[in-house]
């Protein structure tokens, strides 16, 4: 799922310093499940944020509001008889939503409180870690299950690169080398050959904005 | 660290009447800029080029620079292949003077999965790489490994292999490269040769081990060549060569 953090306070009250009605919209779908944008967190948020204009005597009114989901129009529709009472609206959906919620309410400034950051896994409570970027193109297929583009510093599919360094990636002590992953997952399911062929420049797909169509709505959209 | 680039510091060298090999890193253009630059660099007489991924921006002076690798090294190989020997760029378009470049890349046989190695080779040669660059060599047990297994796979006699020795100037050096740069092997071994040398010997000896690894790789089956690298010691190179007995060098037409 999609996975977000919370941008720095000071960013927030920047953003917000010259609107004195701000509505606060939670994300009820992947923000919600990575603690960075649902209504614990939009709350949260105004908590935080109306302590700040207490102390400083700033004057400001912070209201929270959470949709199931901000990137459907249906349930943005929730916001209709909401949303105009506000000077502006600060949105805690990934960037997906955050743009759709802009484009309902084109006439409203919208803000995002947070970075929309990654494609990733649940690794504890509280710890995200990426695994796709999204490029369009599956490889994990050759690839034992492990992403070149997004492991791989370098985003290689021919890897690993001479930097490779006791199973650790050349940028860091820290972060495993991904083609030593895939070596080793092929290895153990005896399927080196996938790797022993030359993969090909990739067809990037992720160069322009992309709109899926599935394939049983084709007719009836095309 | 921003670097003049190579193309422009080959021509140089072309104009001085040397034989520069050019050299391009995935990491800073994306295919239609190195095609580009393949095809400038050739016009301006440069023949050899090297095809490296590059190091990571990480390191350096710019670490939040957006890396390119839109291809990687290995795909850079045959995109140059596809130029010279077919006449085409890699979208399909027909080259009228293809270049003719005669196309290296780096090897490196002491990153780990070792038995991989020359598997890696084996594909760089499948591409079209017609010399290869091992990284700079000190672990001479695992690199006679790995010549055997690239000779028992029928690879080197398909490419030419230039051993890479870069001289170690100080024990300091040696700690350095042994500790902190990625896929380089150091054993403790040439560490301690380097300290037994004693107070302002050091750097003679590592000249001197340079120069037995160059006697020792004349003679080795599959090893076609040395790749001298004087890190930060270019102008010892005249005196190195000298010392290995490889001067002067052969003509080549
Ligand atoms: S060390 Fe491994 S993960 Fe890091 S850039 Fe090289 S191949 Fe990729």
């Amino acid at each position: 799922m999609v996975k977000g953090q919370r941008k720095p306070i000071d960013e927030i009250t920047g953003a917000l310093e010259k609107y004195s009605n701000v509505l606060n919209i939670g994300c009820g779908g992947c923000v919600s499940v990575c603690l960075a944008g649902g209504q614990k967190e939009v709350n949260l948020l105004n908590a935080e944020l109306e302590s700040i204009y207490k102390q400083n005597n700033i004057s400001k009114k912070i209201e929270g509001f959470t949709v199931e989901r901000q990137c459907n129009m249906q349930y943005l529709d929730e916001l209709d008889d909401i949303a105009g009472g506000y000077d502006c609206l600060m949105s805690m959906a990934c960037g997906a939503g955050v743009q759709y919620l802009a484009e309902k309410f084109p006439g409203k400034p919208v803000f995002p409180a947070i970075n929309t950051v990654a494609i990733g896994i649940d690794r504890e409570i509280g710890i995200y870690e990426e695994k796709c970027r999204a490029c369009g193109e599956c490889v994990l297929g050759y690839t034992g299950g492990i992403c070149p583009v997004t492991r791989c510093a370098k985003g290689l599919f021919n890897g690993p690169c001479g930097g490779t360094n006791k199973g650790k990636c050349e940028i860091s002590n820290d972060i495993s080398c991904a083609w030593q992953d895939i070596y080793e997952r092929l290895k153990g399911q005896n399927r080196l050959d996938d790797i022993l062929k030359i993969k090909e420049p990739m067809e990037w797909k992720n160069q322009t904005q992309r709109t899926i169509i599935q394939e049983p709505y084709m007719k009836r959209y095309t | 660290m921003v670097r003049m680039a190579s193309w422009a510091a080959s021509i140089i060298l072309v104009q001085e009447g040397l034989e520069p090999n050019f050299q391009m890193v995935c990491r800073d253009r994306n295919r239609l800029a190195m095609q580009s630059d393949i095809m400038g660099a050739y016009a301006h007489g440069i023949k050899n080029v090297l095809c490296l991924s590059g190091d990571h921006q990480q390191f350096g002076d710019h670490p939040q620079a957006k890396g390119v690798f839109d291809i990687d090294s290995m795909q850079l190989i045959s995109v140059i292949k596809n130029m010279r020997d077919e006449g085409k760029f890699q979208g399909g378009a027909v080259i009228h003077e293809p270049p003719k470049m005669f196309i290296g890349a780096a090897s490196n046989p002491f990153a780990e999965p070792l038995e991989w190695r020359a598997h890696r080779l084996a594909k760089k040669i499948e591409a079209g790489v017609d010399f290869v660059q091992t990284q700079c060599i000190y672990n001479m047990d695992i690199f006679r490994e790995f010549v055997k297994q690239a000779n028992d796979m029928g690879l080197l006699e398909k490419v030419y292999l230039l051993a890479g020795v870069t001289p170690m100037k100080s024990v300091g050096m040696a700690k350095y490269m042994q500790a902190k740069v990625p896929g380089m092997d150091v054993p403790d071994d040439l560490i301690k040769r380097l300290r037994g040398a004693g107070k302002g010997k050091v750097a003679d000896e590592g000249i001197k081990i340079a120069c037995e690894q160059i006697e020792e790789f004349k003679e080795m089956k599959g090893v076609a060549g040395v790749h001298l690298m004087a890190i930060e010691w270019e102008h010892k190179v005249p005196e190195i060569a000298e010392r290995a007995k490889v001067l002067p060098r052969p003509k080549v037409e």
